[in-house]
């Protein structure tokens, strides 16, 4: 709700364009009519839960009576796990070790692949296939790229002359290995965003700058990058989301193993729920991350109304 | 300036060169996982753990490996209970986000704002975090272990809806007023002056929506139990694991294969509609 009354003053903006200010018929009954089916399974769906789960959280159940007590215990309980603290932090490195260079491998391939020549289509379409697959299916073969010894990392690179490495059984390597996976499916997904904010910026600017001299890199950080601030924003809230709710490939590659290297917050709530059966642990480690969600979207409510305005 | 005129164009050619080249070896390495499942889905089996990393085709190609993953799986199961989910989500999503998606395009109402956030709310809250107690709600509703609960916390979209208010506010109004004019009611306005004319948005949205939920995997590994109701990639994973086991991996190519070739192949035969659509998928 403090969304709600914090971004009070912007509403006008997203509201119908402006008309003159006279009696505006309204239509309150119709409009609730339409957004009705929405809101029954936005309710059930969203509303509900959250507060279910909040309840939930500092709900605490006694094993083998029916008493029932309120309290912070189920925090308490989170916050002196070991395995909720090193998920959470395995997190955070997983969002910067992901965010950084899928961002700037897909900032690369929009500026190398935004002209449209023959070319170029070849290769976008080349790496947007990662895109499409399932997480779960990138995850089956990437079991395989990263098999020791016969593996395709393994075997390439030690044509190179590296040693072999255990890309998921090593614990200081396998969160990398991940984070790999990760840059390999997204980057793509990404670069789109990218190409579509090179498109908007005016080619005489470029022509401009070229006319003052300036090299292909001035360019690049005097008049791209500062005109795709806004893209580049609204593409990293996205990665965000990614990385706080996406985690197929450590159910299928690493049950968050070698001892918790790569347990990630989803798949901590995952395990408590499904495989302790710890209810008040899983709301609990839930309500953490929908305030850090909801951090998140209040950072960026300027980035998502725009994303919400994006014409394609 | 005079002076560096003629060097100028030799380093952009440098420039240029070393751009291509790692652009190739990008493109390389990122499709080296997918040469490479194409590859060891077709070798014939005996072929040696040791050569299994080769991309070369140096092999009669056979589909044995097929015949094993149809075998081990029942992929014709899979992928139907996938496109009923699919299908579902899509169908009654399309009814949500028309509906609501007009209403904020073009009506003035109490609590337009408030709803609007309310409706936001749904584009960061995504209901992959709320696994937990969603699997609550899905089992007092007595929907556990059904496709129905695989479907139901996707049945309102917030980005749907959005992206629909957009499509609505570039139709100009005159087609609505003249429908209203020739004594058209609300709903008839939306079926047959509306729909038709916002296509592009609804195909748009149709296109993120069933290659996210085509793609999906947690949630319906929390609601579904039973194998008859699992979808594919609830497959893909267990059938993995076995074949993961006996070292089959030319088996996980072609089980990997048989799931991601379907959206592979719409993308391919509808690229720039697929590009349109992600680029408005923004959020999900």
């Amino acid at each position: 709700m403090t969304i709600v009354a914090t971004m009070e003053d912007s509403i006008p903006e997203t509201a119908a364009p402006p008309r003159p200010r006279r009696a505006v018929a309204r239509h309150d009954r119709l409009a609730l009519t339409l957004l009705a089916p929405s809101l029954v399974f936005l309710i059930l769906f969203t509303y509900w839960p959250i507060a279910q789960v909040v309840l939930q959280s500092v709900t605490i159940e006694t094993f083998g009576t029916k008493a029932v007590t309120h309290g912070a215990g189920n925090f308490v309980r989170l916050f002196e796990d070991a395995s909720f603290a090193k998920a959470v932090g395995n997190n955070l490195i997983y969002a910067v070790g992901t965010l950084v260079p899928s961002i700037g491998l897909a900032l690369f391939l929009a500026v190398g692949l935004q002209e449209a020549t023959r070319l170029n289509a070849v290769l976008r379409t080349i790496v947007f296939f990662p895109v499409l697959i399932p997480l779960v299916a990138a995850a089956a073969l990437f079991l395989f790229v990263f098999l020791p010894g016969i593996g395709l990392l393994d075997h390439y690179l030690g044509r190179l002359g590296f040693a072999q490495t255990n890309w998921l059984g090593d614990p200081d390597v396998a969160l990398a290995s991940l984070i790999g996976l990760t840059v390999w499916k997204n980057a793509a997904y990404y670069m789109l965003f990218f190409i579509a904010g090179l498109q908007a910026i005016p080619r005489d600017l470029y022509e401009a700058a070229r006319l003052e001299g300036a090299s292909a890199p001035q360019r690049f950080t005097r008049v791209t990058l500062p005109l795709l601030g806004p893209t580049l924003a609204f593409v990293a809230v996205i990665a965000l989301v990614n990385v706080v709710t996406q985690v197929d490939h450590v159910v299928v590659l690493t049950k968050g193993g070698p001892s918790d290297a790569t347990n990630l917050v989803l798949y901590y709530i995952y395990q408590q729920a499904h495989e302790n059966y710890d209810a008040g642990k899983a709301a609990a480690a839930t309500v953490v991350s929908l305030a850090a969600l909801i951090t998140l979207s209040v950072l960026s409510l300027r980035t998502l109304e725009r994303a919400v305005h994006y014409e394609a | 300036m005079a002076s560096m005129l003629p060097s100028a164009p030799r380093r952009l050619e440098t420039g240029r060169l070393v751009t291509i080249a790692l652009l190739a070896l990008v493109a390389l390495v990122w499709s080296t996982p997918l040469a490479w499942m194409i590859t060891a889905s077709i070798r014939p089996q005996g072929f040696g753990g040791l050569g299994m990393a080769s991309l070369v085709p140096d092999f009669v190609p056979t589909l044995a490996n097929f015949a094993e993953a149809l075998d081990s799986a029942d992929f014709a199961r899979l992928y139907l209970n996938t496109a009923i989910v699919c299908a579902g989500i899509l169908a009654v999503q399309l009814v949500t986000i028309t509906l609501a998606g007009w209403a904020f395009a073009r009506l003035e109402f109490r609590g337009r704002g408030l709803f609007f956030y309310a409706f936001l709310l749904q584009l960061m809250l995504v209901p992959p975090i709320l696994i937990v107690p969603n699997l609550v709600t899905i089992t007092k509703l007595g929907l556990y272990d059904t496709l129905a609960a695989v479907m139901a916390p996707y049945f309102a979209s917030a980005f749907g809806v959005f992206l629909m208010r957009q499509t609505f506010r570039t139709i100009p109004r005159d087609f609505e007023e003249a429908a209203v004019v020739e004594g058209a009611r609300w709903w008839q306005v939306i079926v047959h002056v509306l729909v038709p004319l916002a296509r592009p948005g609804l195909l748009a949205f149709a296109i993120v929506s069933v290659v996210s939920h085509w793609n999906e995997f947690l949630w319906p590994l929390m609601v579904i139990s039973s194998t008859e109701n699992q979808t594919l990639t609830i497959g893909l994973a267990s059938f993995t694991r076995g074949a993961e086991s006996a070292s089959q991996w030319g088996v996980i190519a072609a089980g990997t294969f048989l799931v991601a070739a379907p959206l592979m192949t719409a993308f391919a035969l509808f690229q720039r509609q697929f590009v349109n659509s992600f680029l408005f998928s923004g959020v999900k």
